[in-house]
């Protein structure tokens, strides 16, 4: 199934013909303005999406979009040809809500054609609410429970040292998806088992579905708490994509120790009107609201 | 394997075949297989949850450390370090007690296996009212209707430790996501060494047409007693072992709806969602003049405080309860045509 999967995007040129592009990622991308255009670029397809779909989390997508853009253009080792390769590195959206901008990133790095972003949350889609491992190549896990993340990510990197193996394993985990106590299980085991080729990235937003963070269930101090269970942390501003770049590239933080990067971002980053709304969790823009949005981000829909 | 065409033709009872022999732990034939997979395949870890005497695994662990996973006592982390295990390859067998490996994780146990179709072994141990006097919170009358529920799931209910062995080495080789109900109470061999599994079908112990006693897990040999007594009193029992909770042999029920008068099923667990509840789903929509239908478990209740034993006694879980319910199903044996 898997294997059948073009791996460059196909689009439709003005003479009609059928011409494959290069897919937009390729995990080699290494300027920092480049990765921020595109991450933009995943911004407003994941609107485009949401607004398609009449339903989804785009708050959310905003936030991650930059560490998205920044670990499939310019850090995960894969291979969209071969999406089952053994040694890919493993990247696992814990926020399984935030599923738009996670197929756009795979779609850009050719795992399937961006023309299939169309379908999302369509009747019988490859493209559910939440992703679906046995439908879409790329996808390693099958989240939307929040807390699920995390203890499959411990498992992944416990694996890759079973296996003698140099993949190292990504998971983003929302902040407020931290209430959930299976987090705090899988970070116990992190730290005993010294997993440093685990890279937990917090998208620290600081809003969950119905307020703020720390009006609900506070966090802070919540580098402190990663302290405290063994990581090492960085806490860093999770738009910066050069900041991003070096520091996913370059994890582990310290040999013996897992990796948490809290990612300080704003919900509904680069679109005025959602940034750091709380309705914005599952707000879903107008067709209105989608043009000014692709003006203020400067970027034009993947698909 | 028995001929049963032969036998179902034959007017005469036909003698048993298979006889109960001494009585075993099933955890043991589990460890050892377990160690024995792991010695051929290297891709086959384990993963517990600070259960490492319960589960009999102190050998795994001294021989093959570097793949055995402690999570301490966190089952949802320990389902889902199982998942990621076998995303990255690995064959992980991920043990502890029923009770809180399905109850505590039981959306890990959804998600992560049954919708993801990840290729984990989940081993519930000590399972049905095995811890007795620790009470419910210890037993796991559930487990089965929990499980056989999620699209996706394998659930197997070893009788005997032949069978533990076999339903191990199904598990093994079989791709996707399983659940094994593993007891401590030891049991009466039934099936012979180097029995192999067969998943869907119900293994025929004993052939008879006047009523089919169907069970699995602890209460296979209760049945074999069961059929015993009913020949001395002239009625003849077919006894079924139900250990493929999923897939279920279909068939077999509707057979012994065709060709016996009565069934009885009996389990270690909850009568709801249970081996009778699949029974009596099957007759209800596939068969024609069904039969009586007795089942034998616990009713909508948890248990009083008692050994293992007692509990089973309590709820008519014995050889004597399997007995009167087919009595009262089928009565005595009518006349010879």
């Amino acid at each position: 199934m898997q294997s059948e999967v073009p791996a460059a995007t196909e689009q439709q040129n003005p003479g009609g013909a059928p011409t494959l592009v290069s897919p937009l990622f390729d995990g080699r991308e290494s300027d920092a303005a480049v990765l921020k255009h595109l991450a933009n670029r995943i911004r407003i397809t994941a609107m485009s999406m949401t607004n398609h779909a009449h339903l989804g989390h785009t708050g959310g997508d905003l936030s991650a979009s930059d560490v998205l853009s920044v670990l499939y253009g310019g850090v995960l080792q894969l291979d969209p040809d071969h999406p089952a390769w053994p040694q890919r590195d493993r990247f696992i959206l814990s926020k399984g809500h935030c599923a738009a901008a996670l197929y756009t990133a795979l779609a850009m790095r050719g795992f399937f054609p961006t023309a299939s972003l169309h379908t999302f949350m369509d009747p019988l889609s490859m493209l559910n609410g939440h992703p679906d491992r046995n439908k879409l190549p790329g996808v390693e896990a099958n989240t939307g429970p929040l807390g699920h993340g995390l203890p499959i990510a411990v498992g992944c990197a416990i694996a890759a040292r079973m296996r003698g193996e140099s993949w190292r394993t990504f998971v983003l985990t929302g902040d407020g998806e931290l209430q959930e106590g299976s987090n705090w299980e899988a970070a116990m085991s992190a730290q005993q088992y010294k997993l440093d080729n685990l890279i937990v990235i917090v998208d620290r937003n600081r809003i969950q579905q119905g307020d703020f963070t720390e009006n609900t269930i506070r966090m802070e101090p919540l580098g402190d708490k990663w302290r405290a269970f063994g990581f090492a942390v960085a806490e860093i501003d999770g738009h910066d994509t050069e900041k991003l770049l070096h520091v996913l590239r370059s994890a582990p933080l310290e040999p013996g120790k897992p990796t948490c990067i809290i990612a300080n971002t704003i919900k509904g980053k680069g679109v005025s009107f959602a940034e750091n709304q709380p309705a914005w969790h599952h707000g879903v823009p107008t067709t209105e609201q989608l043009r000014i949005a692709a003006e203020e981000l400067e970027a034009e829909p993947v698909w | 394997m028995v001929n049963s065409t032969a036998v179902a033709e034959s007017l005469a009872p036909p003698a048993p075949q298979f006889s109960l022999g001494p009585r075993a732990d099933c955890r043991d034939a589990f460890s050892q297989t377990l160690m024995e997979l792991a010695g051929t395949d290297q891709r086959v870890c384990a993963v517990v949850n600070d259960s490492v005497s319960s589960t009999k695994l102190k050998g795994f662990l001294g021989k093959y450390p570097e793949r055995f996973v402690n999570v301490g006592i966190a089952e949802q982390n320990m389902v889902g370090v199982g998942t990621g295990l076998a995303n990255g390859g690995m064959v992980p067998f991920v043990c502890g007690a029923s009770c809180f490996l399905t109850a505590r994780a039981m959306e890990q146990v959804k998600v992560d296996l049954g919708y993801s179709r990840s290729n984990v072994k989940l081993c519930g141990m000590s399972s049905g009212m095995a811890y007795g006097q620790l009470g419910p919170t210890h037993h796991s009358i559930e487990d089965i209707a929990w499980t056989r529920v999620i699209p996706n799931m394998t659930v197997i209910v070893p009788a005997d430790s032949a069978e533990t062995e076999a339903a191990m080495r199904y598990a093994y080789q079989h791709e996707g996501p399983i659940f094994l109900r593993i007891s401590r109470i030891p049991v009466p061999s039934i099936l012979p060494k180097g029995h192999v599994f067969e998943p869907g079908k119900a293994v025929r112990l004993r052939e008879g047409r006047d009523v089919t006693l169907m069970a699995n897990g602890v209460l296979v040999s209760r049945a074999m007693e069961a059929a015993a007594t009913l020949a001395a009193m002239g009625i003849e029992a077919r006894v079924l072992n139900m250990s493929s909770i999923k897939p279920f042999d279909e068939e077999a029920v509707l057979a012994a709806a065709r060709e016996t008068r009565g069934i009885v099923t009996a389990e270690e667990g909850l009568r709801a969602g249970g081996l009778g509840g699949i029974v009596a789903e099957i007759l209800a929509t596939k068969a024609r003049n069904a039969p009586p239908l007795s089942i034998l478990g616990l009713p909508d209740v948890f248990a009083p405080t008692g050994t293992a034993e007692f509990l089973l006694e309590h709820f008519g879980l014995t050889a004597q309860g399997i007995v009167g319910a087919a009595l009262e199903l089928v009565g005595s044996k009518p006349p010879a045509e």
